[in-house]
């Protein structure tokens, strides 16, 4: 990915972008961590949003670099420009944080999530719930003779609509992996 | 290099390759291999402290004074949950300590054992980093890294957690070498931030120097910069309570200090001036009062080591993230080579304008013969002491704000204070870690009564090592600044805010095997207070003062700087429901 290489601790990068003025518009940006995979670092990064107070509305965490023991955490927030400056630069600051990318800002970047969904039904809501997972691309990995497990993978937006659809259609159970995220091109 | 050695070995050796010369420690089940390995060597002193709190603050102290990582050894669970306290404090005043704690064996971690609690969870949030070592092979390694961690980059406290068989266990010890570590804060600033903030200096008509702690921590150089770079352009100077002593008092451009409590000229300075350098401070609440009230004209420039600073509570013009020193340096050379240009004729009208506010004498209060006025008796603790090589520490309350105000500090690191997290209790101990680091200063605790007896147990201490610390206390048997919030706030309800069964301070000190004196009179402070200094040994002063003295000035909360209360007479109904909410 195209990293900005910002040194850890150091953040002129993150300086330059306080300059713009304080304002009250509500933006949603989407945070990846480069972490040191060693026991407690997860909660440091959870334990400084909820100290301070900031919002997360997805996380997802996963060891990226089995050799460098570094583990990738994404974060999806919202808060102010000058909230979302702070939170880059209180997560930068965290001793065992290699690396700090604000995707939203650093140019377009790809967002999938995974999804399993429980429907259950039978008679034509049955049918219908099959027809709209055609639609939606999402994939049948169990089936009994009264429900399905859907699979869909895609932005959130996309998931949203898929479950939305399937409420009337029986959804009685679902799980949601979070956002995972990288930036386009290199 | 490596040598094989326990764990509880390795703990000292790495204290010792670390330049480490004094631990201020209480030992515990959990750390009795580390005890056993101080008892069989020389070159560190072990200070034993009478509770973990005093620990952390005497290791504060040392730091403090010395601008080296002071070091506290306290045993597993009661020792690490009362270390708390101390470990928050540096971490909001940015003061550089390690802090080892024992821990259960690691195969009863997570058993509920005796004296088990989960230390790195519970101050993860307390210190700048923390480490569980479950190897021995891996304990020195997380011993050097540690104070590398805390003491680069905008320092503070760090904790390692070592479980009781990685002490007994051996393994191989490396020592220092320079730092693999992949943290690596930058020092110096951007050079085209740098040349901003001089061509702001050169056509600024009314700066003002705003400095704080990040001026001491940076180190003696800093100061010394600051010094020059003060004095080459005639710009005023003011400070936080945290960076009192970088910039001379005597200074001819010192203005005092600002913030609530701070001097009326420097207050109004900040409101009215055109170009704000914050070098080392943090935009904290206590210093800007209301915030969309604050400084409404000036550019602001703010130079941090900490990123996080920046733009945190107050927007500025021009962020420079990095060290004080090397920015100060790089801020002089780039100055320098454009000409060394001021607008002399405007900094000098701005400077009478200061000198018209100077005449208001914010700090004139009246006097008394009858009982001791606290102010007096600060003004003649500075009158007494101030020829002397003098290390002041303090509690928190009014004592704190009087002894900021009525004392001069001339040098950095010769200011101890609980600035950021406001900790009562802090002063004793601060004082015996300042000691032990100057065994030849005159060490001085100014405390009020209530402060001080929060940690007097530390007495034992001072006794036992023969420190000859003094503690000064201005004994009004009211907790003064609730009192005074009480007074302004809460309709002179006073809720618990005094004490009826205050000890008899005389009686203490000779219970611990101190001297205690006792002044009542005005007439006979002169006299004790020399008495005090003269005796070779800890010295409890018990100095009874006026019990409802108010601090003034005052900015009350949710008032802007020029909104300042200069006495009695201006406190009526002068804080809303708004800013009663506020702290």
């Amino acid at each position: 990915m195209s990293a900005l290489h910002i040194k850890q601790g150091s953040t002129r990068h993150s300086a330059y972008n306080l300059r713009p003025t304080f304002s009250d518009v509500q933006e949603r940006h989407t945070i990846a961590v480069l972490v040191e995979n060693e026991p407690g670092v997860l909660a440091r990064v959870i334990g400084l949003f909820s100290g301070r107070g900031y919002n997360i509305e997805s996380l997802t965490v996963a060891e990226v670099d089995h050799t460098g023991h570094l583990s990738r955490i994404t974060i999806v927030t919202t808060g102010t420009p000058q909230v979302i400056e702070q939170i880059k630069a209180q997560l930068g600051r965290i001793v065992s944080v290699r690396d700090v990318h604000d995707l939203t800002v650093e140019g377009s970047s790809v967002e999938r999530e995974l999804a399993i969904i429980k429907v259950v039904g039978e008679g034509d809501k049955r049918v219908e719930a099959l027809r709209l997972a055609d639609i939606f691309r999402a994939n049948v990995v169990d089936s009994t003779l009264n429900s399905f497990i859907f699979e869909i993978t895609g932005a959130p937006d996309k998931i949203d609509a898929f479950a939305d659809l399937m409420r009337p259609l029986g959804l009685v159970e679902i799980a949601r992996t979070g956002v995972a995220a990288l930036l386009r091109g290199d | 290099m490596t040598r094989e050695m326990t764990g509880a070995k390795m703990v000292v050796q790495a204290l010792k390759d670390q330049g480490v010369d004094t631990v201020f420690g209480y030992p515990g089940g959990a750390v009795l291999p580390i005890y056993d390995e101080i008892f069989l060597q020389n070159d560190i002193r072990h200070i034993l402290v009478r509770h973990e709190q005093g620990a952390v603050h005497a290791a504060e102290g040392y730091a403090r004074s010395t601008g080296k990582p002071g070091v506290a050894l306290v045993t597993s669970g009661p020792g690490a949950t009362n270390a708390v306290t101390g470990l928050t404090d540096a971490l909001l005043d940015s003061i550089p300590i390690v802090v080892l704690t024992g821990q259960v064996p690691t195969f009863m971690i997570g058993s509920d054992a005796f004296q088990e609690a989960d230390t790195v969870g519970i101050t993860r949030p307390c210190t700048k980093h923390n480490w569980l070592v479950k190897d021995t092979d891996s304990l020195s390694e997380t011993m050097h890294e540690a104070f590398h961690v805390a003491t680069s980059g905008r320092p503070g406290p760090v904790l390692i957690d070592i479980p009781k068989d990685v002490q007994f266990a051996s393994g191989d010890y490396t020592g220092p070498k320079p730092s693999t570590s992949h943290y690596q804060p930058v020092l110096k600033g951007d050079l085209e931030e740098i040349t901003e903030l001089v061509a702001a200096i050169e056509t600024a008509k009314k700066p003002v120097f705003y400095t704080g702690g990040g001026v001491i921590n940076s180190g003696p150089a800093a100061s010394q910069l600051l010094r020059e770079l003060v004095d080459a352009t005639g710009f005023p100077i003011t400070s936080t309570l945290m960076g009192l002593g970088a910039y001379p008092a005597s200074g001819e451009n010192w203005l005092g200090m600002l913030g609530m409590h701070g001097l009326y000229e420097a207050n109004l300075a900040m409101h009215d001036c055109d170009l704000m350098i914050n070098i080392g401070a943090r935009f904290d609440d206590r210093i800007t009062g209301r915030i969309d009230a604050f400084s409404p004209n000036s550019k602001k420039a703010h130079i941090d080591i900490d990123p996080s600073s920046i733009n945190k509570v107050i927007r500025v013009d021009i962020p420079i993230v990095g060290d004080v020193a090397h920015v100060l340096e790089d801020i002089l050379k780039v100055w320098k080579a454009r000409g060394r240009k001021t607008d002399a004729a405007a900094v000098k009208q701005w400077q009478s304008q200061i000198a018209d506010w100077r005449k208001v004498n914010c700090l004139a209060y009246t006097n008394s013969e009858k009982t001791i006025k606290p102010q007096y008796a600060l003004q003649r603790l500075e009158e007494l002491t101030k020829n002397h090589d003098r290390y002041i520490t303090t509690e928190v309350g009014q004592h704190q704000m009087w002894a900021a105000q009525y004392l001069g500090f001339e040098d950095p690191n010769r200011w101890m204070t609980s600035g950021g997290l406001g900790t009562m209790g802090y002063g004793t101990p601060a004082s015996i870690g300042v000691q032990m680091a100057h065994p030849d200063a005159l060490v001085i605790n100014v405390a009020g009564e209530a402060s001080w007896l929060m940690n007097m147990q530390e007495m034992g201490t001072a006794v036992q090592y023969r420190l000859p610390v003094k503690q000064f206390i201005l004994n009004n048997e009211r907790l003064g600044m609730v009192r005074q919030w009480q007074e302004l706030l809460h309709g002179e309800r006073y809720s618990h805010s005094w004490s009826e069964a205050l000890p008899d301070f005389v009686k203490l000190a000779e219970a611990f095997g101190a001297k205690g004196i006792l002044c009542s009179d005005p007439a006979d402070l002169d006299d004790a207070i020399m008495e005090m200094i003269n005796y070779d040994g800890p010295v409890i002063f018990d100095c009874l003062v006026e019990k409802h003295e108010n601090c003034f000035p005052m900015i009350p909360s949710g008032k802007a700087h020029n909104e300042m209360l200069l006495g009695e007479a201006e406190t009526q109904g002068v804080i809303d429901s708004k800013g009663s909410v506020l702290v």
